[in-house]
Protein backbone atom coordinates (compact mmCIF):
# COMPACT_ATOMS: atom_id res chain seq x y z
CA UNK A 1 0.00 0.00 0.00
CA UNK A 2 1.31 3.38 -0.93
CA UNK A 3 0.11 6.04 1.49
CA UNK A 4 3.04 8.33 2.21
CA UNK A 5 1.84 11.79 3.23
CA UNK A 6 -1.84 10.87 3.26
CA UNK A 7 -4.25 11.04 6.16
CA UNK A 8 -5.85 7.78 7.26
CA UNK A 9 -9.34 9.11 6.48
CA UNK A 10 -8.42 9.96 2.89
CA UNK A 11 -7.35 6.32 2.49
CA UNK A 12 -10.70 5.10 3.83
CA UNK A 13 -9.39 4.00 7.17
CA UNK A 14 -9.05 5.24 10.73
CA UNK A 15 -6.69 4.79 13.62
CA UNK A 16 -8.63 3.48 16.63
CA UNK A 17 -8.59 6.20 19.29
CA UNK A 18 -8.33 3.65 22.08
CA UNK A 19 -5.87 1.00 20.94
CA UNK A 20 -4.24 2.63 17.89
CA UNK A 21 -5.07 -0.15 15.42
CA UNK A 22 -5.49 1.11 11.85
CA UNK A 23 -8.80 -0.18 10.55
CA UNK A 24 -10.45 0.06 7.12
CA UNK A 25 -13.81 1.79 7.50
CA UNK A 26 -16.91 0.20 5.93
CA UNK A 27 -17.63 1.72 2.52
CA UNK A 28 -21.19 2.96 3.05
CA UNK A 29 -20.22 4.96 6.14
CA UNK A 30 -21.96 3.42 9.13
CA UNK A 31 -21.46 2.18 12.64
CA UNK A 32 -18.23 0.26 12.97
CA UNK A 33 -16.25 -0.87 15.95
CA UNK A 34 -12.59 -1.68 16.34
CA UNK A 35 -12.00 -5.42 15.88
CA UNK A 36 -9.28 -5.39 18.53
CA UNK A 37 -10.62 -3.30 21.42
CA UNK A 38 -14.30 -3.16 20.50
CA UNK A 39 -14.62 0.62 20.77
CA UNK A 40 -16.68 2.64 18.29
CA UNK A 41 -14.59 3.76 15.32
CA UNK A 42 -14.78 7.25 13.91
CA UNK A 43 -12.89 8.79 11.01
CA UNK A 44 -13.41 12.01 12.97
CA UNK A 45 -15.16 12.33 16.32
CA UNK A 46 -18.89 12.90 15.61
CA UNK A 47 -20.13 16.48 16.12
CA UNK A 48 -16.75 17.42 17.55
CA UNK A 49 -17.02 21.11 16.64
CA UNK A 50 -20.60 21.57 17.87
CA UNK A 51 -19.90 19.75 21.12
CA UNK A 52 -16.69 21.68 21.79
CA UNK A 53 -18.42 25.01 21.06
CA UNK A 54 -21.26 24.16 23.46
CA UNK A 55 -18.83 23.22 26.23
CA UNK A 56 -16.63 26.28 25.61
CA UNK A 57 -19.61 28.64 25.86
CA UNK A 58 -20.88 26.84 28.97
CA UNK A 59 -17.44 27.22 30.58
CA UNK A 60 -17.35 30.92 29.68
CA UNK A 61 -20.71 31.46 31.40
CA UNK A 62 -19.56 29.54 34.49
CA UNK A 63 -16.32 31.55 34.53
CA UNK A 64 -18.24 34.73 35.52
CA UNK A 65 -19.74 33.52 38.85
CA UNK A 66 -16.52 31.56 39.48
CA UNK A 67 -14.64 34.85 39.64
CA UNK A 68 -17.31 37.11 41.17
CA UNK A 69 -18.54 34.85 43.99
CA UNK A 70 -16.40 34.22 47.08
CA UNK A 71 -14.53 30.90 47.22
CA UNK A 72 -14.14 30.99 50.98
CA UNK A 73 -15.46 32.82 54.03
CA UNK A 74 -13.36 33.27 57.16
CA UNK A 75 -15.44 33.57 60.33
CA UNK A 76 -14.13 35.08 63.57
CA UNK A 77 -15.99 36.46 66.61
CA UNK A 78 -15.47 39.88 65.01
CA UNK A 79 -17.32 38.99 61.84
CA UNK A 80 -17.00 37.21 58.50
CA UNK A 81 -14.68 38.02 55.59
CA UNK A 82 -15.28 36.55 52.12
CA UNK A 83 -12.59 36.13 49.48
CA UNK A 84 -12.93 35.66 45.76
CA UNK A 85 -10.19 33.87 43.79
CA UNK A 86 -8.54 37.17 42.89
CA UNK A 87 -8.62 38.40 46.52
CA UNK A 88 -7.01 35.10 47.54
CA UNK A 89 -4.16 35.77 45.11
CA UNK A 90 -3.71 39.32 46.45
CA UNK A 91 -3.62 38.03 50.03
CA UNK A 92 -0.99 35.47 49.13
CA UNK A 93 1.22 38.23 47.74
CA UNK A 94 4.01 38.89 50.25
CA UNK A 95 7.81 39.32 50.13
CA UNK A 96 8.26 35.58 50.73
CA UNK A 97 5.29 33.90 49.05
CA UNK A 98 4.86 35.95 45.87
CA UNK A 99 6.07 33.09 43.62
CA UNK A 100 3.15 30.99 44.86
CA UNK A 101 0.80 33.92 44.30
CA UNK A 102 1.92 33.96 40.67
CA UNK A 103 1.43 30.18 40.38
CA UNK A 104 -2.12 30.45 41.77
CA UNK A 105 -2.89 33.43 39.51
CA UNK A 106 -1.68 31.57 36.43
CA UNK A 107 -3.49 28.35 37.34
CA UNK A 108 -6.78 29.96 38.40
CA UNK A 109 -7.14 33.00 36.15
CA UNK A 110 -4.80 32.83 33.15
CA UNK A 111 -5.11 29.13 32.27
CA UNK A 112 -8.94 28.88 32.28
CA UNK A 113 -9.37 32.10 30.31
CA UNK A 114 -6.48 31.30 27.96
CA UNK A 115 -7.98 27.86 27.39
CA UNK A 116 -11.34 29.32 26.36
CA UNK A 117 -9.71 31.82 23.98
CA UNK A 118 -7.47 29.12 22.50
CA UNK A 119 -10.39 26.71 22.03
CA UNK A 120 -12.42 29.42 20.28
CA UNK A 121 -9.43 30.15 18.04
CA UNK A 122 -8.98 26.46 17.15
CA UNK A 123 -12.70 26.04 16.45
CA UNK A 124 -12.91 29.16 14.29
CA UNK A 125 -9.85 28.29 12.20
CA UNK A 126 -11.12 24.73 11.68
CA UNK A 127 -14.57 26.00 10.67
CA UNK A 128 -12.97 28.39 8.19
CA UNK A 129 -11.00 25.51 6.72
CA UNK A 130 -7.71 27.26 7.43
CA UNK A 131 -4.61 25.44 6.23
CA UNK A 132 -2.10 27.84 7.74
CA UNK A 133 0.12 27.26 10.80
CA UNK A 134 -1.24 23.74 11.31
CA UNK A 135 1.79 22.72 13.30
CA UNK A 136 1.47 25.65 15.72
CA UNK A 137 -2.25 24.98 16.14
CA UNK A 138 -1.76 21.30 16.96
CA UNK A 139 1.01 22.29 19.37
CA UNK A 140 -1.42 24.73 21.03
CA UNK A 141 -3.92 21.86 21.35
CA UNK A 142 -1.33 19.63 23.01
CA UNK A 143 -0.43 22.48 25.40
CA UNK A 144 -4.12 22.86 26.36
CA UNK A 145 -4.39 19.16 27.08
CA UNK A 146 -1.25 19.24 29.19
CA UNK A 147 -1.81 22.34 31.35
CA UNK A 148 -5.62 22.33 31.68
CA UNK A 149 -5.76 20.11 34.74
CA UNK A 150 -3.52 22.45 36.76
CA UNK A 151 -6.45 24.84 37.13
CA UNK A 152 -7.78 22.45 39.75
CA UNK A 153 -5.12 23.93 42.08
CA UNK A 154 -7.45 26.46 43.72
CA UNK A 155 -10.06 23.78 44.47
CA UNK A 156 -7.45 21.85 46.46
CA UNK A 157 -6.20 25.03 48.20
CA UNK A 158 -9.74 25.88 49.35
CA UNK A 159 -10.41 22.31 50.46
CA UNK A 160 -7.38 22.09 52.73
CA UNK A 161 -7.75 25.61 54.15
CA UNK A 162 -11.36 24.71 55.05
CA UNK A 163 -10.28 21.35 56.49
CA UNK A 164 -7.60 22.83 58.75
CA UNK A 165 -9.16 26.04 59.96
CA UNK A 166 -12.03 24.62 61.99
CA UNK A 167 -11.27 26.23 65.35
CA UNK A 168 -14.78 27.11 66.46
CA UNK A 169 -15.55 29.53 68.05
CA UNK A 170 -12.16 31.19 67.54
CA UNK A 171 -11.94 31.01 63.77
CA UNK A 172 -13.36 28.80 61.07
CA UNK A 173 -13.43 28.82 57.29
CA UNK A 174 -16.36 27.85 55.09
CA UNK A 175 -16.26 27.23 51.34
CA UNK A 176 -18.07 29.86 49.27
CA UNK A 177 -20.44 29.34 46.35
CA UNK A 178 -17.67 30.34 43.90
CA UNK A 179 -15.77 27.05 44.42
CA UNK A 180 -18.52 25.01 42.78
CA UNK A 181 -18.58 27.28 39.72
CA UNK A 182 -14.81 27.33 39.54
CA UNK A 183 -14.58 23.52 39.79
CA UNK A 184 -17.23 23.33 37.08
CA UNK A 185 -15.17 25.62 34.81
CA UNK A 186 -12.15 23.35 35.20
CA UNK A 187 -14.10 20.14 34.54
CA UNK A 188 -16.07 21.56 31.60
CA UNK A 189 -12.95 23.00 29.90
CA UNK A 190 -11.13 19.67 30.34
CA UNK A 191 -14.06 17.85 28.72
CA UNK A 192 -14.18 20.52 25.98
CA UNK A 193 -10.50 20.01 25.09
CA UNK A 194 -11.10 16.24 24.98
CA UNK A 195 -14.11 16.60 22.70
CA UNK A 196 -12.12 18.61 20.15
CA UNK A 197 -10.67 16.42 17.41
CA UNK A 198 -7.17 17.75 16.56
CA UNK A 199 -7.20 15.82 13.26
CA UNK A 200 -9.72 18.38 11.95
CA UNK A 201 -6.89 20.96 11.92
CA UNK A 202 -5.21 19.05 9.08
CA UNK A 203 -8.28 18.35 6.96
CA UNK A 204 -8.44 20.23 3.69
CA UNK A 205 -11.79 21.94 3.03
CA UNK A 206 -12.68 19.62 0.13
CA UNK A 207 -11.78 16.55 2.17
CA UNK A 208 -14.48 17.30 4.72
CA UNK A 209 -17.27 16.81 2.17
CA UNK A 210 -16.29 13.26 1.36
CA UNK A 211 -15.45 12.41 4.96
CA UNK A 212 -16.52 9.07 6.30
CA UNK A 213 -18.64 8.98 9.49
CA UNK B 1 15.21 9.64 28.62
CA UNK B 2 18.14 9.64 26.23
CA UNK B 3 15.91 8.85 23.26
CA UNK B 4 15.92 11.09 20.22
CA UNK B 5 12.89 11.68 18.09
CA UNK B 6 13.01 9.72 14.88
CA UNK B 7 10.48 10.91 12.30
CA UNK B 8 8.51 7.79 11.56
CA UNK B 9 8.05 8.37 7.86
CA UNK B 10 11.71 9.20 7.27
CA UNK B 11 12.45 5.53 7.42
CA UNK B 12 9.13 4.44 5.98
CA UNK B 13 10.57 2.96 2.80
CA UNK B 14 12.87 0.56 4.62
CA UNK B 15 10.25 -0.11 7.27
CA UNK B 16 7.55 -1.39 4.97
CA UNK B 17 10.02 -3.91 3.57
CA UNK B 18 10.91 -4.95 7.10
CA UNK B 19 7.21 -5.07 8.11
CA UNK B 20 6.92 -2.10 10.45
CA UNK B 21 3.62 -1.31 12.17
CA UNK B 22 1.09 0.79 10.32
CA UNK B 23 -0.33 3.62 12.41
CA UNK B 24 -2.30 6.82 12.08
CA UNK B 25 -1.09 9.83 14.06
CA UNK B 26 -3.67 10.58 16.79
CA UNK B 27 -3.10 14.34 16.38
CA UNK B 28 -3.02 14.75 12.58
CA UNK B 29 -4.20 11.41 11.13
CA UNK B 30 -1.08 10.98 8.98
CA UNK B 31 -0.80 7.35 7.95
CA UNK B 32 2.73 6.10 8.48
CA UNK B 33 4.71 2.93 8.94
CA UNK B 34 6.68 2.72 12.13
CA UNK B 35 10.00 0.91 11.85
CA UNK B 36 11.10 -1.33 14.73
CA UNK B 37 12.61 1.18 17.15
CA UNK B 38 16.25 0.97 18.22
CA UNK B 39 16.93 0.74 21.95
CA UNK B 40 15.90 3.84 23.97
CA UNK B 41 14.67 5.67 20.90
CA UNK B 42 11.34 7.42 20.48
CA UNK B 43 9.36 8.03 17.31
CA UNK B 44 7.37 11.13 16.54
CA UNK B 45 4.95 11.96 13.76
CA UNK B 46 6.68 13.04 10.56
CA UNK B 47 4.12 15.81 10.00
CA UNK B 48 3.06 17.25 13.38
CA UNK B 49 5.80 15.90 15.67
CA UNK B 50 3.34 14.26 18.04
CA UNK B 51 5.13 11.66 20.15
CA UNK B 52 4.01 8.31 18.74
CA UNK B 53 5.83 5.77 20.80
CA UNK B 54 9.00 5.05 22.65
CA UNK B 55 11.06 1.92 23.00
CA UNK B 56 10.65 0.84 26.60
CA UNK B 57 12.77 -2.14 27.59
CA UNK B 58 11.23 -4.63 30.07
CA UNK B 59 8.07 -2.51 30.11
CA UNK B 60 5.81 -5.05 31.82
CA UNK B 61 8.20 -6.04 34.63
CA UNK B 62 9.20 -2.47 35.43
CA UNK B 63 5.58 -1.27 35.37
CA UNK B 64 4.58 -4.10 37.72
CA UNK B 65 7.30 -3.22 40.23
CA UNK B 66 6.52 0.51 40.14
CA UNK B 67 2.75 -0.05 40.36
CA UNK B 68 3.15 -2.30 43.41
CA UNK B 69 5.30 0.33 45.13
CA UNK B 70 2.82 3.08 44.19
CA UNK B 71 -0.11 1.05 45.59
CA UNK B 72 1.65 0.72 48.94
CA UNK B 73 2.53 4.43 49.06
CA UNK B 74 -1.02 5.48 48.15
CA UNK B 75 -2.38 3.32 50.98
CA UNK B 76 0.02 4.86 53.51
CA UNK B 77 -0.62 8.38 52.22
CA UNK B 78 -4.32 8.01 52.92
CA UNK B 79 -3.95 6.50 56.39
CA UNK B 80 -1.46 8.83 58.08
CA UNK B 81 -1.92 12.54 58.88
CA UNK B 82 -0.94 14.99 56.15
CA UNK B 83 -1.09 18.39 57.81
CA UNK B 84 -1.28 19.53 61.40
CA UNK B 85 -2.22 22.86 62.88
CA UNK B 86 -1.28 24.17 66.28
CA UNK B 87 -2.87 27.34 67.61
CA UNK B 88 -3.52 28.55 71.15
CA UNK B 89 -2.66 25.17 72.63
CA UNK B 90 -5.01 23.28 70.31
CA UNK B 91 -3.81 20.83 67.69
CA UNK B 92 -5.75 19.60 64.69
CA UNK B 93 -4.61 17.10 62.07
CA UNK B 94 -6.11 16.25 58.74
CA UNK B 95 -5.64 13.53 56.15
CA UNK B 96 -6.53 13.74 52.46
CA UNK B 97 -9.93 12.23 53.31
CA UNK B 98 -10.25 14.74 56.17
CA UNK B 99 -10.22 17.51 53.57
CA UNK B 100 -12.98 15.79 51.63
CA UNK B 101 -15.07 15.27 54.78
CA UNK B 102 -14.65 18.91 55.86
CA UNK B 103 -15.74 20.13 52.43
CA UNK B 104 -18.77 17.80 52.55
CA UNK B 105 -19.79 18.94 56.04
CA UNK B 106 -19.38 22.61 55.19
CA UNK B 107 -21.89 22.31 52.39
CA UNK B 108 -19.84 21.83 49.19
CA UNK B 109 -20.71 18.20 48.48
CA UNK B 110 -20.05 18.48 44.75
CA UNK B 111 -16.56 19.87 45.33
CA UNK B 112 -15.94 17.24 48.02
CA UNK B 113 -16.76 14.46 45.53
CA UNK B 114 -14.50 16.02 42.91
CA UNK B 115 -11.58 16.23 45.35
CA UNK B 116 -12.24 12.65 46.47
CA UNK B 117 -12.19 11.49 42.87
CA UNK B 118 -9.12 13.44 41.74
CA UNK B 119 -7.00 12.86 44.86
CA UNK B 120 -7.99 9.34 45.98
CA UNK B 121 -10.24 7.35 43.64
CA UNK B 122 -8.59 8.22 40.30
CA UNK B 123 -5.02 7.53 41.52
CA UNK B 124 -6.23 4.26 43.09
CA UNK B 125 -7.94 3.25 39.83
CA UNK B 126 -4.90 4.35 37.83
CA UNK B 127 -2.63 2.07 39.85
CA UNK B 128 -5.21 -0.73 40.17
CA UNK B 129 -6.07 -0.89 36.45
CA UNK B 130 -2.44 -0.92 35.44
CA UNK B 131 -1.56 -3.62 37.99
CA UNK B 132 -4.33 -5.88 36.71
CA UNK B 133 -3.46 -5.21 33.05
CA UNK B 134 0.23 -5.95 33.56
CA UNK B 135 -0.53 -9.13 35.52
CA UNK B 136 -3.19 -10.31 33.05
CA UNK B 137 -1.06 -9.90 29.91
CA UNK B 138 1.80 -11.98 31.30
CA UNK B 139 0.22 -15.06 29.73
CA UNK B 140 -1.10 -13.98 26.30
CA UNK B 141 -3.71 -13.93 24.98
CA UNK B 142 -5.27 -11.97 27.82
CA UNK B 143 -9.09 -12.08 28.04
CA UNK B 144 -11.01 -9.20 26.55
CA UNK B 145 -11.96 -7.52 29.86
CA UNK B 146 -8.31 -6.43 30.04
CA UNK B 147 -9.01 -4.13 27.06
CA UNK B 148 -11.75 -2.41 29.07
CA UNK B 149 -9.35 -1.93 31.97
CA UNK B 150 -6.68 -0.51 29.68
CA UNK B 151 -9.22 1.92 28.24
CA UNK B 152 -10.24 2.89 31.77
CA UNK B 153 -6.61 3.45 32.70
CA UNK B 154 -6.11 5.95 29.87
CA UNK B 155 -9.23 7.86 30.97
CA UNK B 156 -8.49 7.93 34.68
CA UNK B 157 -4.89 9.07 34.20
CA UNK B 158 -5.99 12.57 33.23
CA UNK B 159 -8.19 12.93 36.34
CA UNK B 160 -5.60 11.62 38.78
CA UNK B 161 -4.21 14.84 40.24
CA UNK B 162 -1.92 14.01 43.15
CA UNK B 163 0.79 16.43 42.00
CA UNK B 164 -1.73 19.27 41.75
CA UNK B 165 -3.19 18.44 45.15
CA UNK B 166 0.30 18.51 46.63
CA UNK B 167 0.92 22.00 45.24
CA UNK B 168 -2.52 23.00 46.57
CA UNK B 169 -1.57 21.74 50.03
CA UNK B 170 1.64 23.78 49.85
CA UNK B 171 -0.31 26.96 49.02
CA UNK B 172 -2.85 26.22 51.79
CA UNK B 173 0.05 25.68 54.17
CA UNK B 174 1.52 29.09 53.40
CA UNK B 175 -1.88 30.78 53.66
CA UNK B 176 -2.39 29.28 57.10
CA UNK B 177 1.19 29.83 58.29
CA UNK B 178 0.45 33.44 59.20
CA UNK B 179 -2.43 32.41 61.44
CA UNK B 180 -1.07 29.32 63.15
CA UNK B 181 1.87 26.94 63.36
CA UNK B 182 1.65 24.34 60.62
CA UNK B 183 3.05 20.85 61.21
CA UNK B 184 3.80 18.87 58.04
CA UNK B 185 2.67 15.26 58.42
CA UNK B 186 4.18 12.02 57.13
CA UNK B 187 1.61 11.75 54.31
CA UNK B 188 2.99 14.92 52.77
CA UNK B 189 6.35 13.24 52.14
CA UNK B 190 4.75 9.97 51.06
CA UNK B 191 2.62 11.88 48.52
CA UNK B 192 5.74 13.69 47.30
CA UNK B 193 7.43 10.35 46.54
CA UNK B 194 4.20 9.03 45.02
CA UNK B 195 4.20 11.84 42.44
CA UNK B 196 7.56 10.66 41.11
CA UNK B 197 6.57 7.00 41.33
CA UNK B 198 3.37 7.58 39.33
CA UNK B 199 5.32 9.48 36.67
CA UNK B 200 7.87 6.66 36.46
CA UNK B 201 5.07 4.07 36.29
CA UNK B 202 3.34 5.83 33.40
CA UNK B 203 6.69 6.28 31.63
CA UNK B 204 7.61 2.60 32.03
CA UNK B 205 4.31 1.30 30.67
CA UNK B 206 4.11 0.65 26.94
CA UNK B 207 0.44 0.25 25.95
CA UNK B 208 1.43 -1.20 22.56
CA UNK B 209 2.97 -4.23 24.25
CA UNK B 210 -0.21 -4.76 26.27
CA UNK B 211 -2.53 -4.38 23.25
CA UNK B 212 -0.54 -6.98 21.33
CA UNK B 213 -1.26 -9.50 24.07
CA UNK B 214 -4.99 -8.90 24.45
CA UNK B 215 -7.59 -11.08 22.75
CA UNK B 216 -9.41 -9.36 19.88
CA UNK B 217 -13.00 -8.27 20.37
CA UNK B 218 -14.83 -9.18 17.19
CA UNK B 219 -12.44 -10.92 14.86
CA UNK B 220 -13.16 -8.37 12.14
CA UNK B 221 -16.90 -9.03 11.91
CA UNK B 222 -17.85 -5.63 13.35
CA UNK B 223 -19.76 -3.72 10.68
CA UNK B 224 -17.32 -4.42 7.88
CA UNK B 225 -14.36 -2.88 9.69
CA UNK B 226 -11.17 -4.76 9.02
CA UNK B 227 -7.70 -4.28 10.42
CA UNK B 228 -4.87 -3.21 8.14
CA UNK B 229 -1.33 -4.36 8.68
ZN1 LIG C 1 0.90 13.78 13.43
Amino acid sequence: MNSAGASALSQGCAGCEVCGLVVRLPVPAGAASCPRCGERLHGRRPASIERTWALTIAALLLYIPANLLPVMTTNTPLGAVSDTIMQGVVELWSPTSWPLAIVVFVASVTIPLGKLIALAYLLLTVQRGSVRSNEQRVRLYRLLKFIGRWSMLDVFVDTFVVALIQLQPLMWVEPGAGVIYFAAVVVVTMVAVNSFDPRLIWDLPQQEKQAHG
Amino acid sequence: MAGEGVPAAATAATASAAGGTLLACPDCDLLQRLPPLPLHHAACCARCRAPLCRHKPDSLERTLALALAAAILLLIANLVPMLGLSVAGREAFTTVLGGVIAMWREGSQVVAMLVLFAAVIAPALEIGCLLLVVLAVRRPPAPHWVATLLHGYEFVREWSMIEIMLLGVLVALIKIAELATVIPGLALFVLGSLVFLLAAMAAAFDPRVAWQRIEWAAGGAAGGAEAMR
